[in-house]
């Protein structure tokens, strides 16, 4: 194994930690009583672990801007189809 | 590019075209997880109390770990090591394998509380709880079938390891068994704070 390879298995276990570190977090943050904001924390926690899962171990960093961009678009495709249902139910039947 | 390189690409591509109707599967939950919630606060919350959190964060623990062991196989057949590419793989399929005991376990235990789809006793509470517990069952049912696919893939991968058909060249299976293996885990990470910790 060259020290290349050292290299990316430490930054693997690297990003592991971080993945258990924020899931602590989360599990601590739903403790505090932030009202809406819980569940906004609640899903900017996971968002930032599933960039990470993306970026490292699904070698997204890697890739061609190409296929960087078609993921990108179709997440935030996703998270207008979620967005606009959920602000559209949230106003429209108060 | 050469000829290898440009077969490895279309290859990722394909399998992350598949990912995005995965995606698209359960984000149309998530758009019906997001109306109800919104609709029934209140039952969620409580209905959430009843989840057991310490198996919830176990099972997250365990499938992060499991993501990780993935990632070591394929670095591992990037080194041209076939046998330590088995052992990451074996620990994945443990943990796989450990997340869906735990699942059986946690389900079995709603079930003794008369906590399952239809049931009698949901029917008789508010309207909220029943949506609740249909939409858990559902999603982490749906959820759990890919664990148990993923294990299967990864099963096949493993055989042809030692077949000596996937090796330092020539990995693109295992490459894309782990993107599926991920993408289980990536779904995971919404699921857990949206069910488990409703405060």
């Amino acid at each position: 194994m060259g020290a290349e390879g050292e290299k990316s298995i430490a930054g693997y276990i690297a990003v592991w930690a971080g993945l258990l570190g924020l899931t602590a977090m989360t599990i601590g943050g739903s403790r505090l009583d932030l009202g809406y904001l819980n569940v906004v924390v609640a899903l900017l926690i996971a968002t930032l672990k599933a960039t990470l899962v993306c970026l490292f171990f699904m070698h997204l960093k890697d890739e061609g801007r190409g296929l960087q961009l078609m993921v990108l678009a179709t997440l935030t495709i996703l998270a207008l189809i979620v967005g606009f249902c959920f602000f559209d139910v949230a106003v429209r039947y108060q | 590019m050469s000829e290898q390189s440009r077969d490895r690409a279309a290859a990722t591509l394909g399998m992350w075209l598949f990912l995005f109707t995965e995606i698209l599967l359960f984000g149309g939950l998530f758009v019906l997880y997001a109306v109800y919630r919104r609709r029934y606060p209140l039952e969620f919350h409580a209905a959430s109390g009843l989840l057991n959190l310490p198996i919830g964060a176990a099972n997250t623990v365990i499938l992060l770990t499991s993501s990780l062991a993935v990632v070591l196989a394929l670095a591992a057949i990037r080194r041209g090591s076939g046998r330590q590419s088995l052992l990451w793989l074996w620990a994945t399929v443990g943990l796989g394998a450990l997340f869906l005991v735990n699942k059986l376990f946690e389900w079995q235990e709603k079930f003794s509380h008369h906590l399952y789809p239809n049931s009698p006793e949901l029917l008789a509470r508010p309207e909220g709880d029943s949506v609740f517990f249909s939409l858990y069952f559902f999603m982490t049912g749906l959820h759990a079938s890919h664990v148990l696919i993923g294990l299967a893939l990864i099963l096949v991968v493993m055989q042809r390891i030692r077949q000596g058909r996937i090796d330092r060249e020539r990995h693109t299976l295992l490459f894309n068994a782990g993107l599926y293996w991920h993408l289980v885990d990536v779904i995971w990470i919404y699921l857990f704070p949206l069910f488990y910790l409703i405060s």
